[in-house]
């Protein structure tokens, strides 16, 4: 049976350095979710996670200024003002009322300073309303 | 053509259920006219699923704007290619786009085996039954992609309406890898359905030996080569559209077709295992149902919206569906198991730590190491918000710090594994086959680190590279030597000779060759840099060893956008190298934009110009460049790696056909009158 001890140290040593590997980075990149609702209930240690947050950006509110881009996003009712200060481009899919997530943190003045945007991609359309005003409802043949 | 196309889809779903009930009366009474009818009953379903396809590409085709998922994806002046690909653009198409390529799997099986294995084909049968019964329920009861457009008539009863025009295909698929990257990624999604039902089929049929796994292998390798381009493809498009420089985010749904293609080729390396030794039979049915498993999981994530991703379809209770069958397939190959678990039982051990076996159970460990790392990271927030009831997401970093180090030890495995021998390798053959390859490895890193690769993980991959690569080019160069001495030929010759009468073995040595051009590829992400930078026209911006000036810029109307096309012009060494046009497009039909990157791009580097909009304050075109050096490697690699797929599924040649126009006599050993064959050339070689 030694030689099956040898092949389980072999595996554990394995896994187990990839199990370290993985903790490491899980504290280096996790983030947590919030929505936006949820942001003035968070006190804290929990006001500085990194953080995720989804929302519909309100339309005619994106304006580029040098250096960042700022939007409000909207969700729940509730408004959440945020400047992007990454270096990447903004997506494309980055439009008035589009989907989007953005992540970095809460600044003290309760704004979201953004590291990253992502706006989802908007594979699926709903059929627009007609022009004669007639609402649309698709119905199975 | 609409009533036409729900009417076969309906059709299909019929006889989908007749292949599932009358195949299990068939297993139950042993009928011949049952097992037939079920057999036919499975043909008809796939034949039906072809109707219901052809006539959504012609309604696409034909501009039939009353159909809702004809308007959600096409417009007027949509070329005839991108038509084509508005078919799986959105989640109903993409559904029934699925059931179409497994259609032509199981139509291809139950044609090709129609009068072979017997005992095994019914129960093969009524597993793929089942799963094409899922995916005909989603089209015709959840998602189906023939719903028209109704609105309340003037006496109150509903009536079809006509649009005039479509929304248009959005237009980040609006791109040649985006006509064939979901073909080739759900080929590999739906082809291992097959190895799956053969398993499961074999399993519970309790079928003798390991048939399933010859009959298998090669609609196995398809499936994975398939998967591999997809995935490839995939990083290319999002590398070339999406416009941020790299190829790979860790995005959820890229790692969901990556899971498939972890088990896939843990499958692939392990059954050789079985077939050599009896060993591991527990293991390949499980990893196969797994591939299965995160193949439907894949779909789940990419089409529920379950992880936040670029790529989920809107959030959608079609997740649910998925769920369920998940589980209940799950459950269907748990029972399986159970109860015919002793007809796994293995012929043999491990006998070695140093030996072709050892290699194999690393390389599965590893690699599944990996698929979990992947698959937990992916459903962290999930998960995350269950148990703490906070939703957690992890980023690169994560993903990165497991699977570079994995990737090393896959890497050293591919050069080390093949050349093992089986059971045990003594410390002489150890030495002779690893010396010149280490040397090499150890060379090309001292090369490498003095001309300033200091990067740790990328110095380590490229070492690793040569030192594979030299394992594989000595397996080539001894045989072919053998052939040459044999026949007179040329090396080269005999090389492709030698790859010919064992293609399996030989094609496998040049799929792993396409792997380590990958990771030369790969290593080159630790060097990447880029400038951004807001440019007047006649401004300038440094870049490595490049200078960019743009010229100027124009825009140009296409039926389907208009396009605003920056002119930069590449300087190298004070000398003009060539024009790169990076383009903005916008797309009337939906008013959205895309970008088009314009790459320059050489083995050593690619300079990649994208041009990123205007200034909001300066209205200046603002330009984005990225040096992203050995790109190109990574699509070279995907090519090869194709390629020995292509060889590997190649029937062996005989050697006979050689040696009777064999120039030198035959050796004294034998009778000149007698042919030369080597006995291992002939029999089908399993390496």
């Amino acid at each position: 049976m030694q030689k099956q001890a040898k092949f389980g140290v072999g595996i554990a040593i394995i896994v187990a350095s990839m199990g370290f590997l993985a903790w490491l980075g899980y504290g280096e990149s996790k983030t947590y979710y919030h929505t936006i609702a949820e942001l003035p209930a968070l006190h804290g240690s929990s006001r500085a996670h990194r953080m995720r947050v989804g929302g519909t950006v309100e339309s005619g509110s994106i304006r580029r200024l040098p250096g960042r881009v700022d939007f409000v996003l909207e969700g729940e009712g509730k408004a959440l003002r945020v400047s992007y200060v990454g270096s990447d481009p903004l997506p494309d899919t980055f439009v008035d009322k589009s989907q989007a997530l953005v992540e970095g943190s809460l600044t003290n003045d309760g704004n979201f300073r953004a590291e990253h945007v992502q706006a989802k991609c908007a594979s699926k359309y709903e059929a627009a309303p007609t022009a004669d005003g007639g609402s649309v409802k698709p119905s199975t043949m | 053509m609409d009533v036409f196309g729900s009417f076969a889809l309906l059709l299909a779903f019929i006889c989908a259920a007749y292949a599932l009930v009358g195949g299990i009366a068939a297993i139950l009474t042993r009928h011949p006219l049952l097992i037939k009818s079920a057999r036919q009953a499975g043909i008809a379903t796939c034949g039906l699923i072809f109707l219901a396809t052809g006539s959504l590409v012609y309604l696409f085709f034909s501009d039939s704007y009353w159909v809702s998922y004809v308007v959600a994806h096409s417009n007027h002046d949509l070329s005839t290619f991108y038509k084509v690909a508005a078919l799986w653009s959105g989640q109903e198409g993409s559904l029934l786009f699925w059931s179409f390529l497994l259609a032509i799997y199981v139509f291809s099986v139950l044609l090709v085996y129609r009068n072979k294995n017997g005992e095994l084909m019914p129960y093969v049968g009524v597993v793929l039954a089942g799963v094409q019964i899922f995916f005909l329920t989603l089209n015709n009861f959840v998602a189906s992609p023939f719903k028209v457009l109704a609105a309340p008539g003037a006496n109150g009863a509903m009536e079809i309406f006509t649009r005039a025009d479509g929304n248009g295909l959005t237009p980040l698929l609006q791109y040649p890898e985006m006509v064939i990257h979901p073909p080739n990624l759900y080929s590999g999604y739906t082809g291992f359905t097959i190895p799956f039902a053969f398993a499961l089929g074999a399993l519970l049929a309790r079928y003798p030996g390991e048939k399933w796994i010859h009959l298998t292998r090669k609609w196995t390798m398809i499936a994975w080569c398939f998967q591999t381009v997809g995935i490839l493809l995939g990083a290319h498009w999002a590398y070339a559209v999406l416009g941020w420089g790299g190829y790979w985010g860790w995005d959820p749904v890229e790692n969901a077709s990556l899971l498939p293609w972890l088990t896939g080729t843990a499958f692939l390396h392990s059954v050789m295992m079985q077939e050599k030794r009896g060993m591991m039979k527990v293991w390949n049915v499980w990893l196969v149902f797994c591939t299965f498993f995160l193949c439907i999981l894949g779909t789940l994530l990419t089409r529920s919206g379950v992880v936040s991703s670029v790529h989920a379809f809107a959030q959608s209770s079609i997740g649910n569906w998925f769920v369920g069958f998940l589980l209940l397939a799950i459950t269907v190959c748990l029972v399986a198991y159970v109860k015919n678990r002793d007809y796994l039982k293995s012929e043999n051990q491990l006998d070695s730590m140093i030996s072709r076996e050892s290699s194999f159970l690393f390389n599965n460990l590893i690699l599944l190491v990996s698929c979990i790392a992947v698959l937990s990271g992916t459903l962290f927030p999930v998960f995350s918000e269950w148990f703490s009831g906070s939703r957690i997401s992890v980023g690169a970093p994560f993903f990165n710090k497991v699977n570079i180090p994995i990737g090393l030890l896959l890497l050293f495995l591919t050069g080390v594994g093949p050349l093992l021998a089986w059971r045990k390798t003594s410390a002489e053959s150890l030495k002779r086959n690893f010396g010149w390859p280490l040397l090499m490895g150890l060379l090309a890193g001292g090369v490498f680190f003095s001309a300033g690769v200091r990067e740790f993980f990328s110095l380590f991959c490229l070492l690793l590279c040569v030192f594979v690569t030299t394992t594989i080019g000595m397996e080539f160069f001894r045989g072919a030597k053998v052939i040459r001495a044999r026949t007179g030929t040329s090396l080269v010759s005999s090389a492709v000779e030698l790859t010919m009468r064992n293609t399996r073995r030989y094609g496998g040595y040049i799929v792993h060759m396409g792997m380590v051009l990958i990771f030369v590829g790969l290593s080159g992400a630790a060097f990447n840099r880029d400038v951004q930078k807001e440019m007047p026209p006649g401004g300038t911006m440094d870049i490595g060893p490049y200078k960019l000036l743009l010229q100027s810029s124009d825009s140009k109307a296409e039926p389907n956008y208009t396009a605003q096309r920056m002119i930069v012009e590449v300087w190298r060494d004070h000398k003009p190298l060539m024009m790169l046009y990076p383009e903005r497009r916008f797309f009337q039909s939906n008013e959205q934009s895309g970008t088009m990157v314009a790459i320059y791009s050489t083995l050593r580097e690619d300079l990649y110009v994208v041009y990123a909009g205007q200034s909001p304050e300066t209205e200046r075109p603002v330009i984005h460049a990225f040096l992203n050096p050995l790109v190109k490697w990574i699509w070279f690699g995907g090519v090869v790696v194709v390629l020995g797929t292509i060889v590997t599924l190649l029937p062996n040649r005989r050697a006979v056909l050689v040696l009777t126009g064999a120039t030198e006599p035959a050796s004294r050993s034998h009778p000149a009158s007698q042919p030369l064959v080597p006995s291992v050339a002939l029999k089908e070689s399993h390496d």
